[in-house]
């Protein structure tokens, strides 16, 4: 499985009040979180972002609340896969929960810059620069997690694990 | 064995003898909570187990505090998806409007959260329960419609960062100080993924509701959890909120810690987080002139008894400045009724302030206290990030209680050392 975009850049501490401000959680319609993904950053994003694109932030992406809105909103906004230096752990655990696929990889968050087009190979977790032919390797998903993502997502897993 | 508090209690769930960090373990949960933010989408997901009822009736609470009472059509939608579920699936932990309180300051206070527990909830503040020796961490909605299927959850074992108290608070010192002033020092991502364990000599100085702010905020500094040893404080606490026995673990006597803090409390100042992150931490010493136009006094962090003491002591026989809007938010329905029988209700409303019925409202940017473009709050909550009130132009600063009652008086983040009491 590979994906290839555009990459969006964000910096430090992008947290998941701006990821999706709470004023918009009165719903839990995917679609319409989508529509104001990272408006109180970036209020272009929902109208530049084509599926496939690619977000890339530094250190602690998705910080603060526990709503699952947040990576709802970026995977429904089209967003293939995030690259991050650090994740937040909820934000972490929720993305792999409803599978949006996550990098950590702060070699490839350092050498990425918005506009860039980067491909992820997820079998293997090599990132590569298309725009600046550079390439990283992301540290692959522990085997736990990868029966998870096998399952497609955490219900999947656990109706076969747990509840059979 | 050398194993931290939290990991005791996460192998007890395990039913294994040891666990190490970094080990992935499935576990058995004593309680599984949401709200009627992130219900909605767990109910949603429930659906997909396809099986007819939760693990068990009476370890699932759902308590529709955010967006209520309901501020909008949407959000009436939301939380009568929740009651329906609560009723169909008889849950006995239904908070409605009338008994629903901040679920942080709700669940312990209705005896719901016991030493020794295991707790995930579907709210980041959920680790405030550490206060009590419990395991407990936020998660979010898939992971809370798992739990309430299966009743486990899976869990990565984390290291712990320890923190040596010693010492006692100087007046007007509390436990959101202490926790600022440790975000400050350690950064938000400091303790990403780890637990904060406190220990030392200095715990015992510390109320129940300073150890309750202290672990609500651990999520601030990036931890899974945030706990405190199970001491007399905390067993006074059980007795007379919690039916079951305490189950008391403790660290390991030589239990690894990634690093350890010594913290002397008498050399913690009154400490403000200013905009845009937790973590951009100044005492009271060095905020300079600040004009305000919002206070709020409540909270999930702050919006305990001992919070509105504090306030109210603070505001007993003055005026706030007639440009802060001073909004008080007592936590629970037994607060909100023992502030009224202890008089402070009266102290806030003849100061100048408004009472309000318990929600999380402004702290989240819901509603009951939004911001406009270039306002500025202090706040006694837990987060400052861009539009977290309001306008994506407006500031909040975080502060105890008696930072933000003193600065309600003045209209600039005033330190409570200069008020004179009455």
């Amino acid at each position: 499985m590979k994906a290839q975009g555009t990459a969006f850049r964000y910096g430090d501490n992008v947290d998941t009040d701006v990821i999706i401000p709470a004023r918009y959680l009165n719903t839990s319609d995917p679609k319409e979180l989508a529509n104001h993904c990272m408006e109180d950053i970036d209020a272009t994003f929902i109208q530049k972002v084509k599926q496939g694109d690619i977000m890339v932030a530094d250190k602690n992406f998705g910080c603060g609340s526990s709503r699952e809105h947040a990576p709802l909103a970026i995977k429904t906004a089209g967003i293939s896969c995030v690259i991050a230096a650090s994740f937040a752990r909820i934000f972490y655990r929720n993305s792999i929960n409803i599978g949006l696929p996550i990098l950590e990889c702060p070699e490839a968050a350092a050498g990425i810059s918005a506009g860039d087009t980067i491909s992820v190979e997820f079998s293997t977790g090599i990132i590569t620069n298309e725009t600046t032919k550079k390439s990283w390797s992301a540290e692959p998903f522990p085997p736990f997690i990868q029966k998870m993502i096998h399952a497609d997502g955490l219900i999947n897993y656990l109706k076969k694990e747990v509840l059979a | 064995m050398s194993m931290t508090m939290s990991q005791k209690i996460l192998a007890a769930h395990a039913q294994v003898d040891e666990v190490r960090s970094g080990q992935l373990i499935m576990a058995d949960l004593d309680l599984v909570l949401g709200n009627d933010i992130t219900a909605p989408v767990a109910i949603k997901e429930f659906a997909k187990f396809g099986v007819d009822s939760v693990f068990d009736p009476s370890k699932v609470a759902l308590v529709p505090d955010h967006f209520t009472p309901n501020k909008d059509i949407k959000a009436a939608q939301q939380c009568k998806m929740m009651r329906e579920f609560a009723a169909e699936k008889e849950i006995e932990n239904y908070f409605e409007i009338g008994q629903m309180g901040i679920e942080h300051a709700l669940l312990p206070e209705q005896g719901l959260v016991n030493s020794g527990d295991l707790i995930i909830g579907a709210d980041s503040h959920t680790c405030t329960y550490g206060a009590l020796g419990a395991f407990s961490t936020g998660v979010g909605s898939t992971d809370m419609a798992a739990g309430m299927a299966t009743g486990k959850a899976w869990f990565k074992v984390p290291s712990a960062l320890r923190f040596h108290l010693t010492g006692k608070f100087s007046p007007w010192v509390s436990g959101k100080d202490l926790i600022l002033h440790i975000i400050g020092m350690i950064g938000v991502d400091g303790a990403l993924y780890k637990s904060m364990e406190f220990t030392g000599p200095g715990v015992s100085s510390l109320s129940i509701d300073d150890r309750f702010t202290v672990c609500n905020m651990a999520i601030e500094a990036g931890a899974k959890n945030g706990i405190f040893p199970v001491d007399d404080t905390a067993l006074a606490y059980l007795a007379e909120h919690c039916k079951r026995t305490p189950i008391v673990q403790k660290a390991d006597d030589d239990a690894m810690y990634d690093a350890t803090y010594e913290i002397d409390l008498s050399t913690i100042r009154p400490t403000v987080s200013f905009p845009h992150l937790p973590d951009n931490t100044r005492t009271i010493d060095e905020v300079g002139e600040v004009k305000i136009d919002q206070v709020v006094i409540g909270s999930c962090t702050n919006g305990r008894i001992s919070d509105l003491r504090v306030a109210a002591k603070i505001l007993d026989g003055k005026k706030v400045n007639p440009q802060v809007r001073t909004i008080v938010f007592p936590a629970t329905q037994e607060i909100y009724l023992q502030a009224m029988e202890e008089g402070l209700l009266k102290i806030f409303v003849k100061a100048g302030a408004v009472v309000s019925t318990p929600t999380c409202g402004p702290c989240l940017g819901g509603h009951m206290g939004i911001l406009a473009e270039g306002e500025r709050a202090v706040a006694t909550t837990n987060r400052n990030f861009v539009g977290r009130m309001g306008h994506v132009g407006s500031e909040v600063y975080l502060a105890s209680p008696a930072v933000a009652a003193a600065s309600a008086l003045t209209g600039f983040i005033t330190n409570p050392e200069t008020i004179e009491e009455k």
